[in-house]
């Protein structure tokens, strides 16, 4: 079974491409999440020593999970930690024996609900929400935690810490490591599709930094729907969250211009919106709407990009629709975001002056007291009712609360007169 | 895995309950009790007086001060609690639910520490 050596990177990129998935079979073999980042580490060492010279396993993964799980019943008898736990381990080879009792067959088919079981514990209600963040890109996307960090820009430490609590409250609470009971699932599975979708925005509009973009974070969160909805098929909602990802990250390429300056959504060069994943983006948007009569928060919001997608250009947006897609949104899910969203559409549809009391309307309720996007889509529907003093002052306002260098450069830009006066979507 | 759940309402809303409602509202517990019992969950339970009974006291360099009222002041009290055995969390979390008050106000649910106790010199 043993082909040529391996380098030691190409140990480390075969660790990338296998290491979270083994984490998540560790985890759940081991019910331990820090016993099996440490029994995963030693395995991990193991490899690099022993890859190179006696040649790759025929199956990497299979071998990086029976050595860590030696490694882990190595563990468990040094420090005696658990006696019950390593009884349950030890019961199930025998001392001696050569060859790890665990097979490739029990692994890989024992191996789509561990991740997905893993989903659940990552994502528990019970765990504060950036720590269910925190807790998903490391287990279940193998994220280091200086990758980690880097988006919502906390330091290591603080992430670190975060990590530290939230495993320490799933073992002293005994957060549970299964699929919820059917009755529970459909509000289990809204936080878990939260959570992805999280990830998702920070990858995509990070709240803080000098970048714009997260690639990285936009694909681990497509990969994570992507398992949920292989493994809980036939549930709309999560259907609909992959399909509203995949038509958002499409456009990701015409985001930015070469100068990694912010582009609208109407001043995108579509023809840089990568086809492939826009098609699979909107089939799957029909196959959500399909599924599920009225449609949920999420199908409702794919629905919305897959209209924009459909579009030939920004002036052949329907924007009609988009209305009411908003509309039928703000009743599913109320939010002081959704509504400014609609205000932007029926701006397009019924003119500056009806989105602007829309808007205006919201600006009384405070609710989106430091949301930089509101002055800014009042700033653009000033200006384009001519009233360009209380424009500028908008724009002013937009600036000083943006929280990300392009964002505030492309406000900067705005107030400075440059561009075309479009509606400023919050894409 | 044993639970303690704290049951958190406000005292103003179950005072102003008709006899009706507060007697209805007492059956759910009763009930709940009765369940918890017969599935062998229950380790205790019970409802306080009001906070306005409290006392909250310390002891510093020896000396026992007292003070009158609870150790913290809230719009919503601990008004009673029950202990409870469970699998894990989830299951700690289904009988909350079921805990009346959870409606209006808050259970906080907190798993216990178990220690072993040494045996003691008698």
């Amino acid at each position: 079974m043993i082909e040529n050596g391996v380098s030691e990177s190409a140990v480390e990129r075969i660790y990338r491409a296998e290491g979270g998935r083994a984490l998540a079979t560790l985890i759940g073999l081991l019910g331990d999440f820090d016993l099996a980042e440490e029994a995963l580490q030693e395995a991990l060492a193991v490899a690099v020593e022993r890859w190179p010279v006696e040649g790759l396993p025929a199956q990497p993964r299979a071998w990086l999970v029976s050595t860590a799980r030696f490694k882990a019943i190595d563990r468990l008898r040094r420090v005696a930690l658990d006696r019950r736990k390593l009884q349950e381990l030890a019961s199930e080879w025998t001392e001696g024996a050569t060859e790890p009792p665990m097979t490739l067959g029990e692994i890989e088919t024992g191996f789509p609900d561990e991740r997905l079981r893993l989903i659940f514990t990552c994502c528990h209600p019970a765990l504060a929400p950036e720590a269910q963040v925190a807790l998903s890109l490391r287990t279940l996307c193998g994220l280091a935690s200086d990758e980690i960090a880097r988006a919502p820009l906390v330091p290591v430490a603080t992430l670190q810490q975060r990590l530290v609590r939230a495993k320490a409250k799933i073992r002293a609470a005994r957060i549970p490591y299964r699929v919820p009971a059917e009755e529970e699932l459909p509000a289990r599975l809204e936080a878990v599709l939260r959570t992805i979708y999280l990830v998702f925005n920070e990858g995509y509009a990070p709240t803080a930094g000098d970048r714009g973009v997260r690639a990285d974070l936009c694909a681990e969160a497509i990969r994570l729907a992507r398992l949920v909805v292989a493994l809980l098929p036939g549930r709309s909602e999560a259907i609909a969250l992959l399909a509203l990802m995949l038509v958002t990250d499409a456009r990701r390429p015409a985001r930015f211009d070469e100068a990694g300056e912010l582009v609208l959504l109407e001043e995108q060069d579509r023809s840089r919106w990568e086809r492939a994943k826009l098609r699979d983006g909107l089939t799957l948007v029909e196959q959500a709407l399909r599924a599920r009569r009225p449609p949920g928060p999420f199908a409702l919001q794919a629905a919305i990009a897959g209209v924009h997608a459909r579009a030939a250009s920004a002036s052949e947006t329907d924007w009609r629709e988009i209305a009411a897609l908003y509309r039928l949104l703000e009743e599913v899910e109320p939010s002081p975001v959704v509504s400014l969203n609609r205000a932007v559409a029926v701006a397009m549809t019924e003119g500056p002056a009806a989105g602007l009391s829309l808007l205006d309307e919201l600006a009384e309720r405070r609710l989106l007291a430091g949301y930089h996007l509101l002055p800014a889509a009042r700033a653009d529907l000033l200006r384009r009712l001519g009233r360009h003093e209380e424009a500028a002052a908008a724009y002013h306002e937009a600036l000083a609360l943006a929280r990300t260098e392009p964002e505030r450069r492309f406000l900067a830009r705005r107030l400075a007169g440059g561009g075309s006066y479009g509606p400023t979507t919050t894409e | 895995m044993k639970y303690l759940l704290m049951i958190y309402d406000e005292e103003s809303r179950w005072q102003q309950l008709s006899e009706a409602e507060r007697e209805a509202t007492l059956g759910e517990y009763f009930q709940l009790s009765r369940d918890l019992a017969a599935a062998g969950k229950l380790r205790g339970g019970e409802e306080l007086e009001p906070v306005s009974s409290a006392s909250t006291l310390r002891v510093r360099g020896g000396r026992t001060l007292v003070s009158d009222g609870p150790f913290a002041e809230a719009r919503e009290q601990l008004g009673g609690f029950y202990l409870v055995d469970a699998v894990d969390l989830d299951d700690a979390i289904a009988v909350a639910a079921r805990i009346p008050a959870a409606r209006t106000g808050a259970v906080e649910v907190r798993p216990v520490v178990t220690h072993e106790m040494p045996a003691g010199p008698e």
